[in-house]
């Protein structure tokens, strides 16, 4: 058992350190196309670590879109702009500030949550024992994190399905809807 | 780009593969991980690597725009539909229970009818974003690869 949780514990340490790794990267580097490629890595490393947690649901999405089909989409978009990003006018004394009190206020808001992993969280005594309990009574379904997304939470699954279509709609009236009007080299300057 | 055969070969033995696991993913969702939401996106990503190499006309070839578009209306109009079908039946807004004899079955209907609804709109709107930017830009040249 402990060894068990000695090897998840280099795993994470070893993910994590993929991550700052990769963010800090991100964060020096002027070449966007470079910048993409390292998004798509972050997002595959974020996977990994939601394979850790046993969250393998999210992990499928996150490595889908995250890594996949939004690299491609990035990539499109680089096409449109430049591959340089430019200097930064002004002074990173500002952002350096923001970004310094919203970490820290945000660390100072999970002070009051239940430790890490801790079996004593409200969570784990009501909301999922109530699941664990009712899926299989109720739906017969033998994936719970399913029976929730579809079933118990169909209302904020069809929101999210419309937002999906709202978000196509917002793309293809930006870009123009892919049909082209006359030619074959398509698209206007 | 006609002289990269070793990404042909690979691509046109990975999409039927692809499109296999995104159709498992999606009757598989109450099963095992994944469900709607991936099997779409995987689903949509078989038609953009067949665009990545062999073209955007190719892939608007087999599945034009304007069919897309449909479809991405279509999945939302599915899952919604669902609800509005239980609610003509005498139950809530997606309350599945009376869509069979057992409540039970009825869930698994209503999950598998939903999930679908969900696919079809996320593999549409991924497929037609992606057409969106594809035909906005200029192809990229062998040149520059």
């Amino acid at each position: 058992m402990s060894a068990d949780l000695l090897g998840i514990a280099i795993i994470d340490i070893l993910l994590f350190t993929f991550l700052v790794v990769t963010a800090i990267a991100i964060m020096h580097l002027r070449n966007l196309f470079a910048v993409v490629m390292l998004a798509g890595v972050f997002s595959l490393l974020s996977a990994s670590l939601f394979v850790t947690l046993d969250a393998v649901d999210v992990a499928f999405t996150e490595a889908a879109v995250g890594a996949g089909i939004s690299t491609v989409l990035m990539l499109g978009t680089l096409a449109l702009t430049v591959r340089e990003e430019k200097k930064p006018a002004h002074s990173v004394f500002l952002p350096v500030l923001v970004c310094l009190v919203a970490g820290a206020a945000l660390i100072y808001g999970t002070l009051d949550m239940p430790a890490f992993g801790s079996a004593d969280a409200p969570i784990h005594l009501h909301v999922a024992p109530a699941y664990i309990e009712r899926t299989p009574i109720d739906t017969g379904v033998p994936n719970i994190v399913t029976a929730v997304l579809a079933s118990y939470r169909g209302y904020d699954t069809l929101g999210e399905t419309a937002v999906i279509f709202t978000a196509a709609i917002a793309v293809l009236l930006l870009l123009g809807a892919g049909i082209r009007q006359s030619g074959k080299d398509g698209g206007k300057e | 780009m006609k002289h990269h055969s070793i990404l042909r070969v690979v691509s046109k033995l990975l999409i039927p593969p692809i499109i296999l696991y995104a159709l498992y993913v999606q009757w598989h969702g109450d099963y095992g991980p994944g469900g709607g939401f991936q099997a779409g996106v995987v689903f949509a990503v078989a038609f953009i690597l067949y665009a990545l190499v062999y073209g955007v006309d190719e892939m608007m070839r087999i599945l034009p725009p304007r069919l897309l578009h449909a479809l991405a209306g279509i999945g939302v109009l599915i899952y919604a539909g669902t609800g509005v079908v239980t609610m003509l039946l005498g139950e809530n807004f997606l309350g599945y229970n009376v869509l069979a004899h057992d409540p039970k079955h009825g869930q698994e209907w209503g999950i598998i009818v939903v999930e679908l609804g969900v696919g079809i709109t996320v593999a549409s709107v991924m497929m037609s974003i992606f057409i969106a930017f594809a035909c906005h830009n200029p192809p990229i040249k062998d040149e520059e690869w």
